[in-house]
């Protein structure tokens, strides 16, 4: 307490200090505080009044225990007493309890406030700073309230005081950052421009403060802010450093002003005045001249300052991104902190370099520093230095310096810090792919990844190695022989295990010719590996043996052994234990076309977005990753980060698919209408049936599919895009999707199902119907882990159908969570028969995308059928009855399934009529049955299926009562055999 | 077992550092610096765990005594291991404060030396210590071959707590009974939950070796006994107490208090603690607190209390002091009694009531007014119990000493010329009445 010794010091305050500071114990201390606190309580217990001094010295006697960690509950009102004091130190200890003290939901803060507001209304300007600094001290809502309206009226007025202002601004700062709905705005914003020409530095300071805050918010009332802020910057950067007295800090003139002026320049784009803007560039360049001017003192002061200038100059430069004369002179001065002794100037100049990198005017002037950046990457010794220079060297990579970078990367790999490893494998793969001109190289380089930082080495990295080997079939046979070579160190990481069963699984044979790969080789080679490995490796080698077995007939009888040991037989672990099986007895079973075909090499993957670098910009989040990926313009960058496109050539796939992959990828405006009958055409052997007609759905392939993390597009899996020509009115809806018809086949014999599947969206369907009557659920379910905005699934009426059913739906709700499955119930009548099923639609916003999806409804007038059970002599008389020619369907076709009675039988029963026995004398056919109950009328319904098992077709007659219907029943029912 | 152990002063300063095992590191002496002694809330657990390490302390006056260990050893050993090092390094010299202990330096790491070997306790009895630990240091010339052979068959002989050939002129002995009295009780008078815990201090100026036999009256032996004599224990049955334990000192032969429940020992030369005891049934209650407040408006309180003393009027009641808590905002008291003084302490936020003597079946009173600041604070004070504290010259739990045998029969004297002098002091623990 300097003030002590000084005649006005209180005394007693001071003894108090010292007492508490020369007590041995907390005990102690707790008891000299509570015996003061009785003091102070009895002296204000208001018998007798005390003059102001004492008063002041008990409240700084309470905030001195209060700061000691003790509870106050009482004093309040005897500071909030000392604000009404004339005396400057009087009212400055009750501002100071009131500020550290009151909370906002005192009792007390309407005297509070009024006392500030007699100080605010007083002319003396020492009092109206300080209830400012209450104001912005306490700052909370309630102040807000009460002063939001006064501050900007004393920060504009012509009479107030420069220190007034100053703390007004401030004051004012503090209540908008707060609560910026309680500062109005009005015609003051304007006049708080004008401020920037205050002849008072700590005005303008205060005032740039305010305004850059609030130019963030409403950037147009401010916009004249730019020409003054230059203006003034210029004034200061071209002043001498004598000029500015209070204002220059070690030889710096204002370096806080300049700094904070340089950021709300920041706020903005380039001025568009040529005058201002010359002038700006002028200052700039100052700025750049001063820094290589000799520093005009040792001091770190001064040069701390200059610096804060510099690098909020550089940030400007880099904002503005236009001139590239400015740009490189930046990036140059940067080039001089790479190597100066301070660590934070390294720093800072490595992570400016890494915005500059992205800007095409300074790239290249970046590149020039390579070897710097390289040589901090090895030999800094912080860390978080080491990994902004990885950054730096991430941003500056292009293809000409690829190769080096990358090899320094992976080098560094070996000693890298921890924490950041996996950031930089994921950095070295990225470049790795994206800069690849000859694939052996990228190869090379993964592998070579695998090998030092196994650990860190991410699904995702070896997924897309795999992806890229599948795809270009020029680098196999190298990638084959390296993965051989790799596994043969004794050790080696498991991902390599795995990427290596799965190249020579595919490639094997491309290695087969030397003797010292010879199959027999490359099989111990991976055999001695798997006992070392995990579940899932493990799996995946079963599967490169099965491979084997097709690639290499002699390994076969090797192989089944080992397939057969019970070891694998009987493991523990069921998806090995399936492997085993499936493939033993696929293996004995299956003849060697069937193998060939089940066991065809993987065609090649669809093109997407690399999934690595979706893990680094989650990784780094939003924006980090951007340097590379939307920051650069470079055109050349294009076909090397296409080339990962199949070219026809090389691909077996159409190219069709390519491009609908493409449109999917790209945003919805850019997506061209080339989708229309592309969809079939993407045959994707996962899905496809025909590809392993024995086996189903095998393990393997829902292993296989694995390394394409966002689900293989399934052939019926295409979402019709919006096209953004078509008119966005809500009742307007697309054609429905080429698939729907066979869709709704699949439901005319039965009820419940998946009536639909992409890789975004499923769509359920369970339905029951009793006479004219019927209820369906449809299930909604998100497969994504986002969000479905606006979902809306509607059911359209085409054409007349309005009149020949109606269909209720429930409204569901509009936002379908990742994951969640929302439930819709539709109540049906048939009110007469109908031909065309009606249309649902589907519409919802995924990840901000529209996307719109029209389905048939699986209901059609067969699911109306009531089974009619009859005598022979019945069905034939009403047979009899029903002979007009319009009213018999007949169709003889060829069985597209295989001619099985129980199949055929189950059919027609899931198709709604009774099947009749004993009426037919030929047993072999069916004959059934049935009413057609709509609200309207009744149509009746007998039918007969014929099959003839050595021509392999069928004839099915129809008979009912209203010939359309006789068509419609019978085209339905013949697409079902 | 007890991996180091450190000695700070009240600043957390160390005065005393003796690591035993390696697991313990320099470090452990910060750890319990920060997070104990200077903890910003005040550490009650006498057991604090820091970074897998147990610290043990336990303080004597602004002294901090803490045994750190890295294993799961019997907190109770540890506990009786640092109270017997405060009772070893009294007895060396005197009250444990940190200026004795920066002169005692040398000796104290001597005797830790001595008393625990590699963080296993050992012989921790002073009298066998002080025969060849000294305060002069060990002039070993001097000091015949016989007479270190002599210390080292004690030491690691079967009676390790007393040297042979021992001789007084006056064999005497000192038998104190010390007693405290831990007490709860509701405002309207209800027990709610009360215990005795006691000492037997035995001093003792006997030649030879002698065989002693302590008798008390507890229930089980009297029970016992009165198997016999019928009539006996209808006259004692009043008499006996029920221990609900008891721990007894090393030269105590538990084997024999297991099977005849006799305690028959050979006693350490000078001072030492026989046995320990807690008892909780049929306590007599030497003091009634009977409180009285009474909340006049916001600024203003009344309380009124009445001591009684409830014991024979022939006996006087020393060093009474009632305590009475005051509320946190008070700011000003007005106390009438009628005996002893009574005084407001701010510093400790209470009215101390002290009397010197009270008789037996008397009775006292207090008023008192205590002013209040109205505070903008809604909590309501807590009233916290008022305490008192006391000695009186018997056993609360009515324990009796029925006889102390002595029998040396290497040397002529027989129980008969001994001397025996026996005490009861009956004081206060935490002795609260609510109010």
């Amino acid at each position: 307490m300097p003030a002590v010794s000084k005649g006005d010091g209180m005394r007693g305050l001071a003894v108090f200090i010292s007492d508490i500071r020369n007590c041995k114990s907390k005990e102690a201390e707790i008891k000299r505080i509570n015996k003061e606190l009785a003091n102070i309580r009895s002296k204000f217990k208001g018998d007798k009044a005390l003059d102001g001094y004492s008063k002041k010295k008990y409240v700084c006697k309470l905030l001195f225990i209060f700061l000691l960690g003790h509870d106050i509950d009482f004093g309040h009102m005897e500071a909030v007493n000392l604000l009404s004091s004339n005396k400057y130190t009087e009212k400055q200890i009750g501002y100071l309890f009131i500020s550290v003290l009151v909370n906002s939901n005192s009792e007390l803060i309407r005297l509070i406030n009024n006392a500030i507001k007699n100080d605010l209304a007083s002319r003396n300007p020492t009092f109206m700073c300080l209830a400012l600094h209450c104001i912005a001290n306490v700052g909370s809502r309630e102040m807000g309230e009460a002063f939001a309206a006064d501050i900007p009226r004393i920060l504009v007025a012509g009479d107030s005081m420069d220190s007034v202002k100053q703390s007004a601004a401030l004051c004012l700062l503090r209540l908008y950052k707060a609560s910026p709905d309680l500062v109005p705005m009005g015609e003051w914003t304007a006049r708080v421009v004008h401020l920037l020409n205050d002849q008072h530095m700590g005005v303008v300071t205060a005032a740039v403060s305010l305004i850059t805050c609030l130019c963030k918010k409403n950037p147009d009332d401010f916009k004249t802010c730019i020409s003054l802020a230059v203006s003034r910057l210029s004034r200061i950067v071209s002043s001498a450093s004598t000029d500015l007295q209070d204002y220059t800090y070690y030889f710096v003139p204002a370096p806080w002003l300049s700094v904070k002026l340089l950021r709300l320049l920041q706020c903005y784009p380039p001025p568009e005045d040529a005058a201002v803007k010359g002038r700006l560039v002028e200052c700039l360049e100052t700025v750049l001249n001063k820094a290589q001017e000799p520093p005009k003192s040792k001091k770190v002061q001064h040069s701390n300052a200059k610096n804060a200038i510099l690098f909020e100059t550089i940030s400007l430069i880099i904002h503005y991104d236009s001139e590239p004369n400015l740009l490189v002179r930046a990036c140059n001065q940067l080039g001089q902190f790479l190597q100066h002794r301070e660590t934070n100037l390294r720093y800072l100049a490595l992570e400016s370099m890494c915005t500059l990198a992205s800007s095409e005017f300074s790239h290249e002037a970046v590149k020039t520093h390579i070897d710097t950046v390289i040589n901090a990457l090895k030999t800094e010794r912080d860390v978080s230095v080491r990994q902004r220079a990885a950054d730096l060297l991430y941003a500056m990579c292009d293809r000409s310096n690829a190769k080096q970078i990358v090899s320094e990367m992976l080098r560094y790999l070996e000693t890298a810090d921890y924490a950041i490893r996996e950031e930089i494998v994921l950095k070295v793969a990225i470049l790795a792919e994206k800069y690849a001109v000859d694939y052996s190289w990228y190869v090379d380089t993964i592998l070579n990844l695998i090998r030092i930082a196994g650990d860190y080495v991410s699904e995702e990295v070896w997924y897309r190695v795999l992806q890229i080997v599948t795809n270009r079939d020029d680098v196999q046979g190298y990638a084959a022989k390296t993965v051989f070579e790799a596994l043969q160190a004794p050790a080696c990481h498991e991902n390599m295990v795995k990427v290596g069963g799965y190249i020579l699984g595919e490639f094997g044979n491309l290695i087969a010719g030397d003797p010292r790969s010879s199959p027999p080789v490359q099989f111990s080679l991976l055999h001695s590996k798997f006992h070392l490995c995990s579940v899932a490796t493990r799996a995946l080698l079963l599967s490169t043996y099965i491979k084997f077995i097709n690639l290499f007939p002699e390994t076969k009888a090797t192989i089944q052994g080992v397939l057969r040991a019970g070891s694998q037989l009987r493991n523990a672990d069921v998806e090995l234990q399936q492997r085993a099986v499936e493939y033993l007895t696929l293996s004995s079973v299956a003849s060697t076309d069937v193998l060939a075909t089940v066991l065809e090499e993987m065609p090649p993957f669809p093109e997407r977005e690399s999934s690595i670098l979706a893990k680094l910009k989650r990784k780094k989040g939003p924006g980090a990753g951007s340097a590379l990926d939307d920051g650069r313009r470079d055109p050349s960058s294009n076909d090397i980060n296409g080339g990962m496109e199949p070219t026809p050539s090389t691909v077996s796939t159409p190219s069709p698919s390519a491009d609908l992959l493409g449109l999917r990828a790209a945003p919805p405006p850019a997506a061209p209408p080339a989708s229309a009958g592309a969809g079939n055409l993407l045959v994707d052997v996962f899905d496809g049936p025909a590809a392993q007609p024995s086996l189903g759905p095998t393990p393997e392939e829902a292993f296989l599919s694995e390394l394409e993390p966002p689900a293989p597009e399934s052939p019926m899996a295409l979402l019709a895009d919006p096209a953004p020509a078509a008119d966005p009115g809500p009742e307007d809806i697309g054609p429905p999707i080429p698939e729907a018809d066979e869709l709704l086949n699949k439901f005319v014999c039965k009820n419940n199902g998946v009536l639909f599947e992409n890789q975004l969206l499923q769509i359920g369907v369970k339905s029951e119907f009793r006479q004219n009557l019927g209820r369906m659920y449809l299930f909604y379910g998100n497969k994504t882990s986002v969000q479905f905005q606006n979902f809306s699934p509607t059911v359209v009426h085409p054409g007349d159908l309005q009149t020949q059913l109606a269909v209720q739906t429930k409204r569901v709700a509009a936002q379908v969570d990742g994951g969640a499955q929302v439930q819709q119930v539709l109540n049906i009548e048939c009110l007469r028969d109908f031909l065309t099923p009606p249309l649902l639609s589907v519409r919802f916003r995924y990840g901000g995308a529209p996307q719109a999806l029209t389905l048939k409804l699986p209901v059609t007038i067969n699911k109306f059928f009531q089974p009619t059970e009859m005598a022979a002599q019945d069905f034939f008389q009403r047979w009899k009855q029903l002979s007009l020619p319009q009213q018999e369907a007949q169709k003889i076709f060829k069985a597209n399934h295989p001619m099985d009675a129980e199949v055929t039988k189950a059919k027609l029963l899931g198709f709604g009529s009774a099947l009749l026995d004993n009426v037919d004398p030929n047993p072999e056919n069916f004959v059934g049955a049935g009413i057609i109950q709509t609200k309207a009328l009744q149509v009746g319904c007998l039918l007969r299926l014929e099959p003839n098992a050595q021509a392999q077709m069928y004839r099915l007659t129809l008979r009912t009562s209203k010939e359309p219907v006789s068509r419609h029943l019978c085209e339905l029912l013949a697409q079902q055999f | 077992m007890i991996g180091g152990l450190f000695i700070y002063n009240h600043k957390g300063e160390v005065l005393i550092s003796r690591v035993y095992r390696d697991d313990i590191g320099r470090n452990a002496v910060d750890a319990f610096r920060v997070n104990v002694i200077h903890a910003r809330q005040q550490v009650r657990s006498p057991v604090t765990n820091i970074a897998r390490t147990s610290f043990f302390h336990v303080k004597r006056s602004n002294i901090w005594l803490a045994a750190v260990t890295k294993q799961n050893v019997n907190a109770a050993m540890v506990f009786e291991f640092l109270y017997k090092m405060c009772d070893v390094m009294a007895a060396y010299f005197g009250k444990i404060s940190e200026e004795n202990i920066k002169n005692n330096f040398v000796l104290i790491y001597e005797l830790l030396d001595e008393i625990l070997d590699f963080g296993y306790p050992q012989n921790s009895e002073t009298g066998a210590l002080k025969t060849f630990i000294t305060q002069q240091g060990i002039k070993s010339q001097h000091q015949t071959k016989e007479e270190q052979s002599q210390i080292t068959s004690q030491v690691t002989g079967q009676i390790g707590w007393r040297r042979e050939g021992i001789k007084y002129r006056r064999n005497e002995l000192f038998l104190d009974v010390l007693e405290s009295v831990n007490l709860l009780m509701s405002p309207q008078g209800q027990v709610l939950s009360a215990h005795v815990s006691g000492r037997v201090v035995m001093k003792s100026y006997l030649s030879g070796m002698p065989e002693c036999k302590f008798g008390m009256n507890d229930k089980i032996v009297i029970e016992k006994q009165g198997k016999g004599i019928a009539d006996e224990t209808s006259k004692s049955g009043k008499q006996s107490i029920a221990i609900d334990d008891c721990t007894f000192h090393q030269c105590v032969r538990l084997s024999k208090f297991d099977s005849e429940r006799s305690i028959s020992f050979i006693p350490p030369d000078g001072e030492f603690e026989l046995m320990r005891y807690r008892t909780t049934k049929d306590i007599i209650l030497p003091f009634r607190v009977i409180p009285l407040v009474r909340e006049v408006g916001r600024t203003k309180l009344e309380v009124k209390v009445v001591i009684k003393s409830n014991f024979k009027p022939s006996l006087l009641a020393q060093k009474i002091e009632v305590r009475i808590p005051t509320p946190l905002n008070t700011s000003g008291v007005q106390v009438i009694c009628m005996k002893g003084k009574a005084k407001y302490k701010a510093s400790e936020n209470a009215i101390v009531w002290k009397i010197k003597r009270m008789a037996g079946m008397k009775e006292s009173q207090i008023s008192a007014e205590i002013e209040l600041l109205p505070t903008n604070d809604k909590k309501k004070w807590a009233r916290p119990p008022i305490s008192m504290n006391f000695e009186v010259p018997f056993a609360p739990s009515g324990l009796k000493v029925r006889y102390l045998k002595v029998f040396e029969p290497k040397l002529n004297y027989s129980d008969h010329d001994v001397i025996k002098w026996v005490r009861y002091i009956g004081r206060s623990g935490i002795y609260e009445t609510r109010c």
